[in-house]
């Protein structure tokens, strides 16, 4: 890093920061065991991620870790097993500010908890891990990184211990967490037999020597996309999705269909990009893997709808239309085979930054409702805007922004994906397909996400609610959110350069 | 910078009406409304802009600013009026602030929120007719759907639920139809166009039209497009067999929303299928005129069948708009001057009389309580103004001489009568014409019964005189209605004006 002088290791400072904050965390907790100093825990937490934010964006505004420019370039740390490029900040700036806004929620949402410190540090260790994730290069610190996510994650879900609902969904999602780390591992070390490396580039460089071993190679493969699959909530992994964001405590919600979601494509986006370039890959094994992502896509979005569209349990509702989301970001992987194929995936990186503010805003949403004591199916809901105007006129915001309809963010996002697909389907006609497969399940997406609007603002309140709590911090976080799904429209241009730019750089 | 300055503030007015105590929400509301009344006033007064914005023409309040760079094609601020935009702009303005005058007796719940989303949807609308880059207009065209869903679905009458639904999903999968096919176009002029700016578009489209996209000729690519786009914008105006969304939302609508909707949200439509359809694809036009022609006839013929099979006196009103747009669309697709110019005079006139009868309608309502013709009868008694706006307005739908619609109904017949692009104009013009029988037929009818005769209305209460600020607002739209018929001219030439380049590109003039 010649630019900066700084040595190389502070290229990874966005996750170091959270590590450190960590660390702050246990020692305050070390200090004053089952301290409820709400302000002091997650007012840490905050400050913690809004630094590690503040230098991601630094470091993208800056250039660091930019191809193309004199001077700059990737920067490897220890040996090329991480590195921080553009994609890496990237994916550090939305994971930071999913959990920004998630530990601001949580200081109301935590008001009667007995382990307060446990649950911040375990958010922030959890966050550490998805950071190392976007920077990780390598099989080892990738699978290292994945279970310093996954580890706090399964405690995080299941942390509400006197609700059953949060024990069972803790107990699903860590045996499927744990069935899917060992199918990664299984893939890795087949990945590992067939080409003898686990750094990405060398594996790259390997594949041609892995020649009789093709089948082994493309087993591999196919593992690390189900691992992949289980961290992104895409089908045929997407079973705990929703029981695990029903029963977890709606912050935690957010944060794993927000940020950990984001962890799992920017690992999928790493990996698939550097370690298996397509034709040698289709050379070795004889299928093109950009096949698979494009079923798994179409079906992945096409089940979360549906089933999205049946639901009668708000927060259920919410899981489901991630699913879908996921599979609008799958379209990015789909791609890359086909000329332009990276633009494909710079807009999925877009859409998972909008994802990032729509959808932790709209689990937040739930949080307040759950802080209110009102129910969990669309019925409950009824009639809420009139005793809270501005924070039912932030969801309404966010469904429909999730919905895609103008001129919230969710729209310019699906607007870049779609058209990027029908440029890149002039080399490949499967992402035709994809791109009819995205506007109709958009257009369908509209029935459920009203249906909650529809709930807020137009049908009588069923129960006689005189004053609703205004609790500070999930307000912020609300109306932070809903601002930024606003606001992101005039600063579109900018933030799409960088998802593209970044997209590119890894792909050439 | 006018033009921003319009939306601004209807923008910022609908926020502060938003959070205004609700007592005071509806004057506050009127006051701010004055504003973009006023301003757009004074636009018509300075208006110096000639030709058509799409063609070459000369713009009025332009303004441009670079905004965004998606992938190959850049999108911009672009805002301007020609002769087309401004009255319908002038209308906007106008009827909005009388729609929040007509508001004041018979919203009593919200009312913060209501006039917000009445002050936020005008925002919408003037951004619709002056936006001149793609994207831009489709932001403001699609913003327009949200209030709305929320205005009928808070405030409507008892099947609101399924009426603000069915709106929403009509009109959005219209809107993605619509989308999908100009994007598709986008990418099939290739190289030509590097921006979403509708004048480039045109200029690409009078410069050999697309190259073709995915193994599709650019013929038909340009055929698909088309009709991609009509149908899209059909659902909007909306045309028979797309227009069942309209009775249930109008029916279920409060009344100053009914007065919006049909006083300017079915010109988006309209105004859409002119600016897109009609002045980009003149080859199609040409191709696809004698189906077009039919539609527009079955249109007008059975919206007014419709409308004279109804008892509910809104409902009546709902349907007649079926069949004025219609005559728009005849209007059109004629490609005359008179035709496509008596066709844009119709938007304006429509929005004015179908607002009045509108407000007349609620303003019985909201005395009676009723809408059903079968249970008034001598209404004259009791509401002489009310009633008398009423019939005043019947007359204007009917075509009565020195009115509005009669222009606008003669200028299209005319241009329809004299048609080149049409076969067997004559034909479809006197089809149409019979409209105008069944329409006097079912207005004679209607009134006849509600407004003649005895007072036989069965009611605990007074059934009194309209309020003063009803009666006013009535009043201004009357003065409106008659001046335009009076003297077509106010804006008749500057539409002629902006017409004309569409006509001769297409070899009519």
């Amino acid at each position: 890093m010649a630019v900066l002088e700084f040595p190389d290791w502070m290229a990874l400072a966005p996750a170091l920061i959270l590590a450190g904050t960590a660390l702050v965390l246990f020692l305050i907790d070390s200090i004053d065991p089952h301290s409820t100093n709400r302000t002091l825990l997650s007012g840490t937490a905050v400050a913690g991620s809004l630094s590690s934010l503040a230098v991601a964006v630094w470091y993208t505004v800056a250039g660091v870790g930019a191809t193309g420019i004199e001077n700059y370039g990737v920067i490897d740390v220890m040996n090329g097993q991480f590195v921080v490029d553009q994609l890496a900040l990237y994916f550090m700036i939305i994971i930071a500010t999913v959990t920004a806004l998630v530990t601001v929620a949580s200081h109301d949402y935590l008001r009667d908890h007995t382990y307060q410190a446990e649950y911040y540090s375990l958010v922030i260790l959890a966050a550490t891990g998805m950071s190392m994730i976007a920077a990780s290069n390598s099989l080892v610190t990738i699978f290292i990184a994945l279970e310093l996510t996954s580890l706090p994650s399964y405690a995080l879900v299941a942390i509400l211990k006197d609700n059953r609902g949060s024990v069972e969904a803790g107990l699903k999602y860590f045996l499927i967490g744990a069935l899917s780390s060992a199918i990664f591992v299984y893939g890795i070390s087949l990945v590992y037999g067939a080409t003898g490396s686990l750094q990405l580039e060398a594996i790259a460089t390997n594949l041609g020597a892995a020649g009789e071993m093709g089948g082994l190679l493309g087993l591999g493969i196919l593992m690390l996309i189900g691992g992949i699959a289980f961290k992104t909530a895409s089908v045929p992994f997407h079973f705990w999705a929703p029981e695990a964001y029903e029963g977890a405590p709606a912050p935690i919600s957010a944060f794993l269909s927000s940020a950990s979601k984001a962890a799992g494509f920017v690992l999928a986006f790493r990996v698939f990009t550097t370690a298996f370039p397509i034709d040698a890959t289709a050379d070795v094994i004889g299928v093109d893997w950009t096949l698979a992502f494009a079923i798994l896509a179409i079906v992945t979005m096409t089940l979360g709808n549906f089933a999205a569209a049946t639901q009668e349990n708000v927060k259920r509702m919410l899981a489901y239309s991630s699913i879908g989301h996921a599979g609008y970001v799958l379209i990015g992987l789909a791609a890359l085979s086909a000329d332009g194929g990276e633009l494909v995936m710079g807009a999925a990186m877009m859409h998972l930054l909008v994802y990032g503010f729509m959808n932790t805003g709209a689990f937040l949403f739930v949080g307040l409702a759950e802080h209110w004591g009102v129910g969990r199916t669309f019925e409950d809901y009824n009639g809420l805007a009139e005793r809270a105007p501005f924070a039912c006129g932030a969801m309404a915001i966010f469904m429909f922004s999730l919905a895609g309809v103008p001129p919230f963010g969710g729209f310019w996002s699906k607007y870049l994906l779609y058209t990027e697909t029908i440029n890149a389907a002039a080399d490949n006609t499967i992402l035709l397909v994809l791109a009819a497969a995205l506007v109709i399940n958009s257009a369908l997406s509209l029935y459920y996400y009203s249906r909650l609007v529809k709930a807020l603002w137009i049908e009588e309140s069923i129960l006689d609610r005189d004053s609703l709590a205004q609790p500070t911090g999930l307000y912020a976080a609300i109306i932070a959110a809903a601002v930024m799904t606003v606001v992101i429209l005039p600063a579109f241009g900018p933030i799409a350069d960088a998802a593209l730019e970044a997209a590119a750089a890894v792909v050439a | 910078m006018m033009i921003e300055a319009l939306i601004a503030v209807a923008l910022v007015g609908a926020l502060v009406t938003f959070v205004a105590p609700n007592r005071i929400a509806g004057k506050l509301a009127f006051a701010i409304s004055l504003v973009p009344a006023a301003l757009s006033l004074w636009l018509f007064a300075a208006f110096d802009g000639s030709g058509n914005a799409l063609l070459d023409g000369e713009l009025a309040f332009e303004s441009r600013a670079a905004w965004l760079e998606i992938g190959d094609y850049s999108i911009s601020w672009f805002v301007g009026l020609d002769g087309i935009s401004l009255p319908l702009v002038v209308l906007t303005t106008i009827l909005c602030t009388l729609a929040i005058v007509s508001s004041w007796t018979p919203i009593d719940d919200r009312e913060s929120q209501f006039y917000g989303l009445i002050l936020f949807i005008e925002a919408s609308l003037i951004g619709v007719f002056a936006a001149l880059d793609f994207f831009l207009w489709f932001v403001f065209w699609e913003a327009v759907l949200i209030p709305m869903y929320l205005l009928i679905g808070i405030w409507g009458g008892p099947r609101r639920k399924y009426a603000a639904i069915k709106f929403f999903v009509y009109t959005n999968v219209a809107s993605l139809v619509m989308f999908g096919s100009f994007i598709t176009l986008v990418f099939g002029l290739g190289d030509s166009v590097t921006s979403f700016a509708l004048p480039e578009i045109a200029t690409a489209m009078v410069n050999g039209g697309p190259e073709g996209f995915f193994g599709l000729g650019g013929t038909t690519l340009a055929s698909v497009v088309f009709i991609g786009m009509f149908l899209g914008f059909a659902v909007k105006v909306p045309i028979v067999p797309f227009h069942t969304w309209l009775p249930d939302a109008h029916v279920e609508a409060p009344t100053p929303a009914s007065i919006l909707l049909a006083g300017v949200l079915l010109k988006m439509g309209t105004y859409a299928l002119l600016r897109f359809n009609f002045t980009m694809f003149p080859d199609q036009v040409e191709t696809y005129a004698i189906p077009i022609a039919a539609i527009a006839v079955l249109s007008v013929i059975y919206g007014a069948m419709l409308a004279l099979a109804q008892t509910d006196l809104k409902r009546i009103v709902a349907y007649s708009s079926v069949s004025s747009m219609g005559y728009v669309i005849l209007g059109l697709v004629a490609y005359t001057q008179f035709g496509v110019g008596g066709a844009t005079f119709q938007m304006v006139s429509h929005g004015l009389i179908s607002g009045l009868m509108f407000m007349a309608v609620g303003v019985i309502y909201n005395a009676t309580h009723t809408r059903m013709v079968t249970d008034m009868s001598g209404m004259a008694d009791r509401m002489p103004i009310a009633v008398g706006v009423l019939i005043a307005g019947a007359f204007g739908y009917m075509g009565l001489p020195l009115m509005s619609g009669f222009a606008a109904e003669y200028f299209i017949f005319f241009g329809a009568f004299g048609s080149d692009l049409l076969s067997y104009s004559p034909l479809f013009t006197s089809l149409a014409m019979f409209g105008i029988v069944i329409v006097a037929g079912y207005l004679l009818f209607a009134l006849q019964r509600t407004v003649f005769g005895p007072y036989r209305l069965e009611t605990d209460y007074e059934v009194g005189r309209a309020p003063m600020h009803d009666v006013a607002s009535m009043v201004v739209l009357l003065g409106l209605i008659i001046a335009l018929g009076v003297a077509p001219d106010l804006i008749f030439d500057m539409i002629t004006d902006a017409i004309d380049p569409i006509l001769e590109r297409g070899g009519d003039l």
